[in-house]
């Protein structure tokens, strides 16, 4: 059984990078390319559910492909959170493949093979981060993610997306090459070893100034996590198409980025280390400062994807405050935030490509009254925004509960009045959307005729590839509300192991 | 016959020049160098391998006895240098003869692959021989043939690059000798190995000083070290492109090769690095170069010089890690000797095949090539990776291995330095890449179709290479780790900052 399981590992990885080729041979034939995507997502996400089923049993599953340099691996193991990244990046690629199909279709997007075999490299590089062994595997993966999403950043070619593919591309090699392949050189160097590890690698005598201006260096390092003042590349990536936005820039890549964060936390530091760090209040507080600004920033974006995408930056920072934390309910709220924020991003992105393609509008500015024109959409916009804020009957409820909790116990005040204020904000940037989508005519009595002439409009939704897909997701913020169980299992495993080890 | 293989070594392509021109059908020629480069590349593989298994090998030319005879020695460094200087020529003789049909005049072509095969002789003389005065014979053939192979272009420009390359070179090369000739009026021996021993007893004579500096500086004008590197990029970017991916894959490596081996091998580490500031100097040169370089490679115009001013920036990462003088660092640089050589023969190599269809490579002719000639351009693209240092690639590898150095030796600050350097990079790399994949076909290129496949062959060898060389390390690690690590056991002394 066990060798399967390794199989199994090592085909999560391979199965995508596979997808590439066939969809790359398949192309002339765009059927058979979606058909053959769809097949080899079903696989992978029967892969990762075998995992998951694995870790709860309890099993240690690891692979080995091959030793790059003396001492630097190329390996893989299973744990806890790397199966929930896995589980909702192979579960949402699925979704998405739907949601693009309808789409890209309707859109008349050019060169489709091109981004559908970007498209899975990125799954497989989202992949080989998720179940990296080590820092360094990580790295590898994280570096392939970064190129192999430029081409779909990109994918217009106009000059809008020439500049954006320059923001995106120089924030993100500039700041991984700057800070965290020296961090991760460092590391290297003072504690012999780059394996994630429970409890951290390095020793308990080490000299924490080093280590906290390590630790600043990783956060900053890992420029996908979109810490203020290295977010600037998130907006910029909008000019990709919508199903890009919606799995690279809210799923894969930017929880690639917190994702790094935490399992660095967790197991290069250790959450008993990160505590005593000179350098963790700060952080903290940027990421607070983040989450704010990032907020007060969406607000005024006019542009549906662009207060989105602000949204993401102030969401990201969320996450990463519940890894610096270093209490457990920290992070089980900071891995269980990844999965809540994934699902309710994801079908905001969805019902924005579905606004453009219906109704050809990207400015919030124009929507009024949409709720007539698409219903469906604009209902599960709605689901989603209370999701994102933290309302029930949503998962986002539970992931905030946990962080403000951790907070408590770790009597920072001030963050948690943050987290306060920013779901505010929250309220105060997403739920107008839906509001005048419905209700045109309210809280605009000075503003005459700005939603008049609305009166009889057909309903006209988005193709029904891209419905379902809303559906799916919208469905999936709300059963994680009601049957969070699994998610919470998972989340509490990956300190439960932890404890074990510090037993010993 | 295996005894012999150190001097079979520079024979055969010596031999196999003068041959060429019996034959004189431009085909048959090719044919014939190309065999011979195969055959040096597999005596230089027996080499290798003999080097690794029982240690140095000496070889007394005409059975003379070492000081007075001249001898050749093979330690792991020069098989290592032995092993990149065939193999690349190997390769970039693939594409040769497609090259050269467009880039030189047909009554000039079997020409040029003599004065190649000579070019060859003369860089794994350098290599291979253990005398001082032997180094420069070979010096002046190569350097000699490499002027006039690049004055072969159709390029007019090329006759003045290639002047300006004979007056340079010349000048290192009078240098180089001028310190030879006081070292042997010092000690009366031009053996490398008998200098190393006896030229510590002299160590504080102001003349072994001069003889060094002029050494170093006549060393350093040939490897094109800021700031001494101006015949650089005009000489890379008129000469044939065939004669720029060889020369830039190889030329400079040589020429940093004798640096190491006059500064490690000849005057001993602890004269090079303790009696004289020469880590600061070579420090400080290596650092300005790498920004200097890459700063001037984003403003140029003919992608040939782009990355030719790249090539000036990589030799300052190869001098940084020379110059932290650790066996780490010494491996960096090493490393990047091999690795370099793969990314320039690639992207060369690519550029002639852009060449050969476009008939230049100024940045505005690359537009739409990425349409065009989606395999040439994939293949500047993951070359360019690999010379920003993305993981998987070479690049990743010898940049791992110099921050590795510069943080053992506690140079942070100069490590952060070398990562700035290498996102300049990017910026030089992007800048062809946006062109190519962003800009529509210019008129009237509509009929540009993708490179022959004789073209293709070699550049997907080396840039498989690039890849294979960044996964699969084995090989070149453990040959440069030996090499550098006997480097100083032969010195003794291990120094370091």
């Amino acid at each position: 059984m066990n060798l399967s399981m390794t199989l199994m590992l090592q085909l999560c990885v391979i199965l995508p990078a596979l997808a590439t080729l066939v969809i790359v041979v398949t192309g002339s034939k765009p059927n058979l390319r979606e058909t053959m995507t769809i097949c080899f997502g079903l696989m992978l996400f029967y892969c990762v559910i075998n995992l998951y089923h694995g870790v709860i049993a309890g099993e240690s599953i690891n692979a080995f492909w091959w030793e790059l340099l003396p001492g630097l691996q190329l390996s893989f193991s299973v744990e806890p959170l790397g199966i929930l990244f896995a589980l909702i990046a192979s579960f949402l690629w699925l979704v998405t493949t739907v949601y693009a199909i309808g789409y890209m279709r309707s859109h008349h997007e050019k060169n489709q093979t091109r981004f559908y075999a970007c498209f899975a490299i990125a799954i497989a590089a989202v992949m080989g981060i998720a179940f990296a062994g080590n820092l360094f595997t990580l790295f590898i993966f994280y570096e392939v993610l970064t190129l192999s999403t430029y081409p779909l950043v990109t994918h217009a070619g106009t000059e809008k997306a020439k500049k954006g593919g320059r923001i995106y591309l120089g924030i993100l090699i500039g700041t991984s090459v700057l800070f965290f392949l020296l961090a991760i050189v460092i590391t290297w160097f003072v504690a012999g070893t780059l394996d994630f590890k429970h409890g951290g690698i390095f020793d308990s005598n080490i000299d924490t100034t080093l280590v906290g201006a390590l630790l600043v260096l990783f956060v900053f390092g890992v420029g996908k996590a979109a810490i203020m003042p290295f977010h600037r590349w998130l907006p910029a990536a909008m000019v990709a198409p919508t199903p890009v936005s919606a799995l690279l820039h809210a799923v894969a890549v930017v929880k690639a980025g917190v994702f790094t964060i935490l399992k660095i936390c967790v197991f290069i530091f250790g959450i008993d280390l990160l505590a005593i760090l000179p350098t963790t209040q700060f952080l903290l507080y940027l990421a607070g400062a983040s989450v704010l600004l990032a907020s007060l920033v969406a607000m005024r974006q006019d542009n549906l994807k662009a207060r989105l995408a602000y949204s993401t930056v102030s969401q990201l920072g969320y996450v990463t405050i519940g890894a610096l934390l270093a209490t457990s309910s920290g992070v089980i709220g900071s891995s269980m935030h990844i999965a809540m924020h994934a699902f309710g991003k994801i079908t905001l992105f969805f019902c924005a490509g579905a606004i453009l393609v219906a109704a050809h509008k990207s400015k919030i500015s124009e929507m009024r009254g949409l709720g007539r024109q698409m219903p469906l959409t604009m209902i599960a916009f709605f689901i989603a925004s209370m999701s994102i804020i933290g309302l029930p009957p949503t998962g986002g409820t539970w992931s905030k509960w946990y962080l403000l909790m951790g907070t408590l116990e770790t009597e920072q005040f001030v963050i948690m009045v943050v987290l306060m204020l920013s779901s505010l904000l929250n309220i105060a940037y997403l739920l107008p959307i839906p509001f005048h989508a419905f209700f045109p005519n309210i809280l605009t009595k000075n503003e005459q005729g700005a939603g008049g002439s609305i009166a009889n409009v057909q309903i006209k939704e988005a193709p029904l590839a891209s419905l379902i897909a809303i559906g799916i997701a919208t469905l999936g913020c709300l059963i994680l509300f009601i049957y969070p169980h699994p998610l919470y299992e998972l989340t509490t495993t990956i300190l439960e192991t932890q404890e074990i080890t510090y037993g010993k | 016959m295996l005894v012999h293989l150190p001097i079979l070594q520079v024979l055969v392509p010596l031999m196999a020049a003068p041959l060429c021109l019996v034959l004189n059908r431009s085909k048959m020629v090719w044919l014939f160098a190309l065999f011979t480069s195969v055959l040096a590349f597999l005596i230089s593989c027996l080499l290798l391998q003999q080097v690794i298994d029982s240690g140095t090998i000496t070889y007394e030319l005409g059975g003379w006895d070492a000081p007075w005879g001249i001898e050749y020695r093979i330690d792991k460094l020069n098989a290592f240098l032995l092993l990149i200087i065939t193999a690349i020529s190997t390769v970039v003789l693939l594409a040769a003869q497609t090259s050269i049909k467009k880039e030189i005049p047909k009554d000039k072509q079997s020409l040029f692959y003599i004065l190649f095969l000579l070019s060859l002789t003369g860089m794994l003389g350098i290599v291979a021989t253990g005398d001082a005065f032997n180094v420069f014979v070979f010096l002046e053939i190569s350097s000699l043939s490499a002027y006039a192979l690049i004055a072969l272009s159709r390029d007019r420009r090329a006759l003045w690059a290639s002047y300006q390359y004979l007056i340079m070179g010349t000048i290192g090369a009078t240098f180089i000798l001028i310190g030879i000739g006081l070292m042997y009026q010092m000690t009366g021996t031009l053996n490398m190995e008998d200098l190393s021993k006896r030229l510590p007893e002299l160590e504080q004579t102001r003349t072994v000083f001069t003889a060094f500096a002029f050494v170093i500086v006549g060393v350093c004008l040939k490897l094109a070290l800021f700031p001494l590197h101006l015949w650089l990029p005009n000489a890379y970017a008129y000469a044939p492109s065939i004669v720029t991916a060889f020369f830039a894959a190889t030329a400079t490596k040589v020429a940093i090769y004798l640096l190491i081996r006059f500064t490690y091998s000849v005057f001993g580490l602890s004269f090079s690095f303790t009696s004289l500031p020469l880590q600061i100097i070579f420090m400080i040169l290596g650092l300005l170069g790498i920004f200097v370089a890459s700063t001037a490679a984003i403003y140029q115009t003919n992608i040939k010089h782009l990355f030719a001013y790249s090539s000036i920036a990589q030799i300052g990462y190869m001098i940084v890690g020379f110059s932290i003088s650790t066996v780490t660092g010494l491996t960096a640089t090493l490393l990047h000797l091999f690795n370099h050589a793969l990314m320039k023969g690639a992207l060369f190599l690519a550029l002639g095949a852009v060449m050969y269809r476009i008939g230049g490579v100024q940045i505005s002719q690359f537009q739409g090539i990425g349409k065009q000639m989606p395999l040439t351009m994939a293949a500047i693209v993951i070359g360019g990776l690999s010379l920003i240092g993305v993981p998987l690639t070479v690049g990743f590898v010898s940049k791992w291995y110099l921050l590795v150095a510069l943080i053992e030796s506690d140079l942070w600050l100069i490590a952060v330095l070398v990562l700035l350097g290498s996102l300049l990079a990017v910026i030089y790399v992007w800048r062809v890449v946006e062109i190519a994949y962003f800009r529509p076909v210019l008129l009237g290129g509509e009929t540009v179709k993708e490179a022959p496949l004789s073209f293709l062959f070699p550049i997907w060898i080396l840039v498989f290479a690039n890849i294979y060389f960044g996964i699969d390390t084995r090989l070149s690690v453990q040959v440069a780790e030996a090499a550098a690590q006997s480097l100083f056991g032969i010195s003794g002394s291990g120094v370091s900052l």
